[in-house]
């Protein structure tokens, strides 16, 4: 950590619309496009699903590595909060964004996977407490509150004693300060209950999406099943929340044109080494114990994205060893994206490729709606991240242009 | 007094400690199976049925489905490895074990294949909402009320054989035999199994179905594997099938003889008993957030008072 305090979150107060995000507002208009053509048609007409693949690339990515990814949001909360570490207080904003917007895409992407989206609030009343699936949900559910009451700080921060509604709304103004007020010190009282509960319901859900298919123990490939998936599941999970917050930090730094951070990122990655290594130490412990290691080269597309996988993971591990790589922005960022996409292809493996259900005559690909809708998905999200950090105080690293004004 | 108070103190640990082994006992016992004790069930003789599928087309009637689209003098659909659908929760497959008769000519072995109505049903464990769930009379009963289109059940069914009306926008449904519940429930037989000229599906009481199959098997050695798939597949199933053909030649799956809920359900009330996993997890990193960083807990508003610390 530098001498000098590090500058409070801040809108960036940039010009919001750039080429870039038009392409983005593209992307989504056409998933829309193709979300509107599944509430004519049904799924039949933009998925590639059937009733030996229920479910597809939407579980696959949307839902389950869009949950593993959020992961950066109660990670960060539990080292800067929970333990104290306030260096990395910088990043923790950031995080939470993420974790916001990706938990509500995963609820939105749930929402037109479902056959019956109007019946999603239904588990709330039909308790089912044998289902995974329900615990899942209702922690998801819990959490995404969470997220958002957490995300009221910032909201608050940013409007108190600023609030001035134009023309008739003017006599709101001071009922609007009076709530921020309230909700200011109601908060600040409670927000540790909020902190530790998000990690409590992040731990719960993380693991219970691992629980999911060991209900299939004849349809997921013996390379991933295995009674710790759940385990392994919350393990990668807080393994990749710091990477994730390396990756977006990084790409939101270099296109805003701010200062890289690399003082709060390269020390935040020196425990990811720890945490990366616990979950390869389980992962590889677990193939050695069930010997399925007699699967690994058998030529399979199974066996070769398994160990795409396990390369994704132990490759960055011991790339992120070496503290001279680490410093450098440049190889720390190819080491924490290969974590993130090697996040990402386990949990494609688990509920896509190493799902071989035995009477199906052929194999899941998705479909270029299916695609369409998932791409529109993820810009949307870094629509929303650009929309959030322009007009709240999200972000602190200090833009380039400032430090090159102060040090001429 | 000094003994005396030690041997309380023995004792209550002792209590203590036994009330809490009894507890963990509960907590983490590996889950008991679950199934109703006196569910019907039906038993196919797959060397009595012909393939004449008219089982098929009783089913399609009394559950309010179009006819078959093939028709029932087309022999060639049974070869297609059809499976059950949104249209049809029945059908009838042929398969070849190598078995010749007296011309030399293989023998064609017929397969009805329908939901297999589990005992403890992954299905029914699986339901976020238990809109699929396992009645007394043995059938797994399937709610559209409470469904939410999930589709976890299709996951989970290790015969895969629930099937999904994907081409329908706002309602779909999951569709898949339904042991013909309400005939079942007053007195009648399901619509296959009445329908059947040959008589080879027996529907009755699961127990005693079980003992006269038993019974049948060992009085036709020859004409009888010795072997009710079944019985104890997956932890019993309603359906149950007798043949003399072994039967991974007849396209049936080998499957575990445990419930298949079991590891699921054994983790998931482990981890949530009392809640003891989450309550004890949120108290220690209270604590830890008491002892590291006490300032989040006593005055700071949550996110203004990093400043101060750096």
């Amino acid at each position: 950590m530098s001498s000098h305090a590090h500058p409070k979150p801040a809108p960036l107060e940039i010009r919001f619309w750039t080429p870039g995000v038009l392409v983005l507002f593209a992307v989504m208009l056409i998933g829309v496009c193709f979300i509107i053509a599944r509430y004519i048609g049904g799924l039949a007409v933009v998925t590639n699903l059937d009733n030996q693949h229920p479910w597809g690339l939407w579980i696959g990515i949307d839902v389950a590595t869009g949950v593993a990814l959020a992961a950066g949001g109660f990670t960060t909360a539990a080292i800067a909060h929970v333990f104290g570490r306030h260096q990395y207080e910088a990043v923790t904003r950031p995080a939470l964004l993420t974790a916001t917007l990706g938990y509500t895409f995963v609820a939105i992407g749930l929402a037109i996977d479902v056959g019956r989206s109007w019946a999603m609030p239904k588990p709330l009343l039909f308790w089912q407490g044998n289902s995974v699936l329900f615990e899942v949900a209702m922690c998801v559910v819990v959490y995404l509150h969470v997220l958002y009451i957490e995300f009221i700080t910032i909201a608050v921060e940013r409007f108190r004693g600023r609030v001035n509604l134009p023309g008739p709304f003017s006599i709101l103004n001071d009922r609007i300060e009076r709530l921020l007020a309230l909700a200011d010190s109601i908060l600040g009282k409670t927000m540790w209950v909020f902190i530790i509960a998000g990690v409590v319901l992040s731990c719960m859900h993380q693991s219970g999406l691992g629980s999911l298919m060991l209900i299939a123990p004849t349809k997921l490939h013996p390379l991933w099943y295995t009674p710790i998936l759940p385990l392994l599941f919350l393990t990668s999970a807080i393994a990749a929340g710091y990477p994730m917050v390396v990756f977006e930090t990084t790409v939101a730094t270099a296109s805003f044109k701010r200062v890289d951070e690399m003082e709060v990122l390269a020390p935040l990655t020196g425990v990811t080494k720890y945490l990366l290594g616990i979950y390869i130490t389980l992962k590889i412990g677990d193939m050695i114990f069930r010997e399925t290691y007699v699967y690994l080269f058998d030529g399979s597309i199974e066996s070769r994205s398994f160990i795409v996988e396990m390369l994704a993971m132990i490759v960055p591990w011991f790339m992120l060893m070496s503290p001279r790589l680490r410093a450098k922005r440049h190889t720390l960022f190819v080491a924490c994206t290969t974590v993130v996409l090697g996040i990402a292809l386990n949990r494609c493996n688990v509920f896509l490729i190493g799902f071989n259900p035995p009477y199906a005559v052929k194999s899941y690909f998705p479909s270029i709606s299916e695609i369409a809708i998932t791409a529109s998905l993820l810009c949307s999200i870094t629509f929303f991240y650009r929309l959030a950090v322009t007009y709240l105080p999200v972000l602190s690293a200090p833009s380039l242009a400032s430090i090159e004004k102060e040090s001429s | 007094m000094n003994i005396s108070r030690r041997h309380f103190l023995g004792v209550a640990g002792g209590m203590i400690s036994s009330a809490a082994a009894g507890n963990c006992k509960k907590v983490f016992a590996a889950r008991q199976p679950k199934a109703p004790p006196n569910p019907y069930g039906c038993v196919v003789d797959l060397t009595a049925c012909v393939g004449c599928r008219t089982c098929e087309q009783a089913c399609n009637r009394v559950n309010h489905l179009p006819p078959p689209k093939e028709r029932l003098d087309d022999r060639t659909v049974l070869d297609q490895k059809r499976r059950p659908s949104t249209g049809a929760f029945t059908v009838i497959n042929s398969y070849y074990s190598g078995r010749l008769d007296e011309q030399n000519q293989l023998v064609p072995t017929y397969v009805k294949v329908q939901c297999m109505h589990c005992q403890d049903p992954a299905c029914a464990s699986a339901c976020i909402t238990g809109a699929l769930s396992k009645k007394d009379n043995g059938a797994v009963h399937y709610d559209k009320s409470k469904c939410v289109g999930c589709r976890y059940c299709l996951v989970a069914c290790p015969f895969q054989i629930p099937a999904y009306e994907y081409f329908d926008p706002l309602t779909p449904r999951v569709r898949k035999c339904t042991f013909c519940y309400e005939r079942i429930s007053m007195g009648g037989k399901p619509g296959c199994a009445a329908a059947c000229p040959m008589e080879a599906i027996t529907f009755g009481n699961r127990q005693i179905l079980l003992e006269g199959t038993r019974r049948k098997i060992t009085a036709n050695p020859v004409r009888y594997l010795n072997k009710i798939y079944g019985e104890s597949e997956v932890g019993g199933t309603s359906w149950m099938y007798i043949s003399k053909d072994p039967f991974e030649k007849l396209g049936f799956l080998s499957l575990p003889h445990y419930p298949m809920p079991h590891l699921t359900e054994t983790i998931q009330h482990s981890i949530f008993a009392y809640m003891w996993a989450p309550i004890t997890l949120f108290a220690i990193l209270t604590g830890a957030m008491w002892k590291i960083n006490p300032e989040q807990i006593n005055h700071a508003p949550g996110f203004q008072a990093q400043e101060d610390h750096i």
